[in-house]
């Protein structure tokens, strides 16, 4: 178990910046997970706490020990892949014990930990079978059984859940989390599945460029996103992002279309703004200052209901109500949006107000 | 294709049988040839049913030899032959596997150069080079020895060109997670590649024998003292060396010795040898 420190850490190819300066923590025993769009830098900033990708500038310490020069070996490190990486010529067996007997690890030492391993994720049965007898599902756990049985001080997983199907998943995310929380290892965790992201780490970092947008908590960054960029990526469907100018007296926002939004404290006047509303935070119903909504298609989910349309001015929106709400095409509905619930930002930036 | 036409299956079979018996002739022959004493193979009509001379022609060719009193015993051809073909495949095996590792996993200045150099050498076979090559292996006193016979022949750019091919299917996951394993370049090697391209090895291995065994040129140009014929060589020899008529049941055993280890080879390698070339599931 151990920390992990990245200080100032920078990779380009070249001449292109791939990862821009990053700073961070990670505390002993904590899950953090990596989030961003494909290509964001999620997948080479593990890979280069792993010791697979080179730093261009900068320091990882892993525990007390920058480890910018060792070997992924000697950081003290297990990995997860996206496609397993298992050793298709190996047994089961064979694929979790290799690493140890490198290590010259004794073999009673090795057999104990591989069988308590398997017991633990319940692939006993399957250790002396090959990997391609095996399920997506069962190759996964042995990919995870071969991480744990070194017993690193780090987990680090790339997008281990990517291959499964979509029920699988969410049992093995369940499992992963569980399991995290037993063994308290030290995880950082890459994804860009944003359920998986609320759902598994202690902490989260949105990740867009090779910037981190925005690091903290599932619940704080679903509830205060520091950029437009976060607010837009987590959550599903995704926030509504209405371009607005703040009124001369800086308590109401006016939306392109000319559609007044009532602010909850006043603001710059006449700054261009960025507002934000969940679409699971819009309210229906007739107030001083609800506006007017027209259907354009609505999906029905079972547990709740999306609505596609459009406000006066022409305004794209996106609803969620709850339950099965059959609405037509062209309907009219009065919305209103919660003082307490909407976010602004800033209109060039993108940075929070 | 799944066809219920017995006009078709009866043309279809009968131009296979017709095909086998084609190839298969010469061989009867062979042995027919083999199993029959000197003076029935020079009388007119050939035998076509065997004889019963099979096992004294067999023990004469096999600890005598064939040409009179210094001929060499085919044995010892055959144990040249074998050594010979055996150095060739391996060598060429491992060489290339080795070659094809530092093309695709190392990062070293020039490397796509080396890799264009060992390729274009495919346009230079033996025959192409034979001078130089005799000069230098005559320079370095390989003459008549197995280095000799073998060396010149061991570098192979459809091996490497090949086994660069197969490392390239391998996911580089597989190289990330084996150094997360703590393997260092050559445990990789040895534990992860070298079984990922076992079938592969198998096949190469079939059509580098046979190519090793059916060598005549250089060997031929290579060796002087009799102790290391090869039994390629060894047959055209008998031809010429016999100042009476030729031997022909002897030289037909002889023959008929020559074509086994290579059918041996493939037929206890044809599985793994259809695998290795067909195969690309990784």
């Amino acid at each position: 178990m151990a920390k992990i420190t990245l200080e100032n850490v920078k990779k380009s190819y070249g001449k292109i910046d791939v990862i821009h300066g990053i700073d961070w923590e990670i505390r002993d025993g904590e899950f953090v997970v990596i989030v961003g769009p494909s290509g964001c830098g999620k997948s080479t900033l593990l890979r280069m706490i792993a010791g697979l990708e080179s730093i261009t500038s900068g320091d990882i310490s892993i525990g007390d020990r920058v480890v910018n020069k060792l070997e992924p070996a000697e950081r003290d490190i297990a990995m997860v892949f996206q496609n397993y990486a298992l050793y298709p010529h190996m047994s089961v067996y064979k694929n979790m014990a290799y690493g140890l007997k490198i290590k010259k690890i004794p073999a009673y030492e090795i057999d104990r930990r591989v069988r308590d391993t398997a017991k633990l994720l319940e692939i006993e049965e399957y250790l002396d079978r090959q990997p391609r007898a095996l399920s997506g599902g069962q190759r996964q756990r042995v990919a995870m059984g071969r991480a744990i049985v070194r017993q690193p001080s780090v987990f680090l997983f790339d997008e281990p859940l990517s291959n499964l199907d979509a029920k699988l998943r969410v049992q093995m995310r369940l499992e992963i989390k569980r399991l995290q929380e037993n063994l308290g290892i030290t995880s950082v965790y890459v994804t860009h599945d944003q359920v998986e992201a609320m759902t598994l780490g202690d902490r989260l970092a949105v990740l867009n460029a090779g910037y981190v947008e925005q690091l903290g908590t599932p619940i704080e960054i679903y509830e205060r996103p520091e950029t437009v960029f976060v607010a837009g990526f987590i959550g599903s469907p995704s926030m509504n992002l209405l371009a607005a100018t703040i009124s001369t007296d800086g308590t109401i926002a006016e939306l392109a279309g000319g559609s007044k939004i009532a602010l909850s404290q006043v603001q710059l006047p006449g700054q261009k703004v960025t507002f934000g509303i969940r679409p699971e935070h819009i309210k229906i119903g007739k107030t001083e200052t609800s506006l007017s909504f027209t259907v354009a298609i609505s999906e029905l989910l079972g547990a709740d209901t999306l609505v596609y349309g459009s406000l006066t001015g022409g305004t794209q929106l996106v609803i969620r109500l709850e339950g099965i709400r059959k609405l037509s095409e062209g309907e009219q509905l009065d919305i209103d949006f919660p003082h307490d619930l909407h976010h602004l930002f800033d209109g060039t930036s993108g940075k929070r107000l | 294709m799944i066809e219920n036409r017995p006009f078709v299956t009866i043309l279809a079979h009968t131009a296979l049988v017709l095909g086998v018996l084609l190839v298969a002739f010469p061989i009867w022959i062979t042995f027919v040839a083999a199993t029959h004493e000197a003076a029935r193979m020079t009388q007119v009509p050939l035998p076509l049913w065997p004889g019963d001379q099979f096992f004294v022609n067999l023990k004469q060719v096999m600890l005598k030899g064939v040409g009179g009193e210094n001929a060499t015993p085919v044995w010892l051809m055959m144990a040249n032959s074998l050594l010979m073909a055996m150095m060739i495949a391996v060598g060429k095996i491992a060489i290339s596997l080795l070659s094809a590792f530092a093309i695709v996993y190392f990062r070293f200045p020039f490397r796509m150069g080396f890799f264009w150099m060992i390729f274009i050498t495919l346009m230079l076979p033996v025959e192409v080079r034979i001078f130089p090559t005799f000069k230098v292996v005559a320079d370095l006193g390989m003459l008549n020895s197995y280095w000799g016979m073998t060396i010149p022949l061991i570098a192979s750019a459809t091996a490497t060109f090949m086994f660069r091919q197969v490392f390239l299917t391998i996911p580089d996951e597989m190289l990330e997670a084996a150094r997360v394993d703590g393997a260092g370049p050559m445990r990789f090697f040895k534990d992860i590649l070298i079984p990922l391209s076992r079938t592969n090895i198998a096949a190469l291995f079939v059509i580098m024998f046979i190519y090793g065994w059916n060598q005549y040129l250089w060997p031929l140009l290579i060796t002087t003292e009799t102790g290391y014929f090869t039994v390629v060589m060894g047959i055209k020899q008998m031809l010429e060396a016999a100042e009476q008529a030729p031997d022909w049941h002897l030289i037909m055993m002889t023959a008929l010795l020559a074509m086994l280890p290579p059918i041996v080879v493939v037929l206890s390698m044809q599985k793994m040898f259809v695998k290795g070339l067909t195969e690309t599931e990784k």
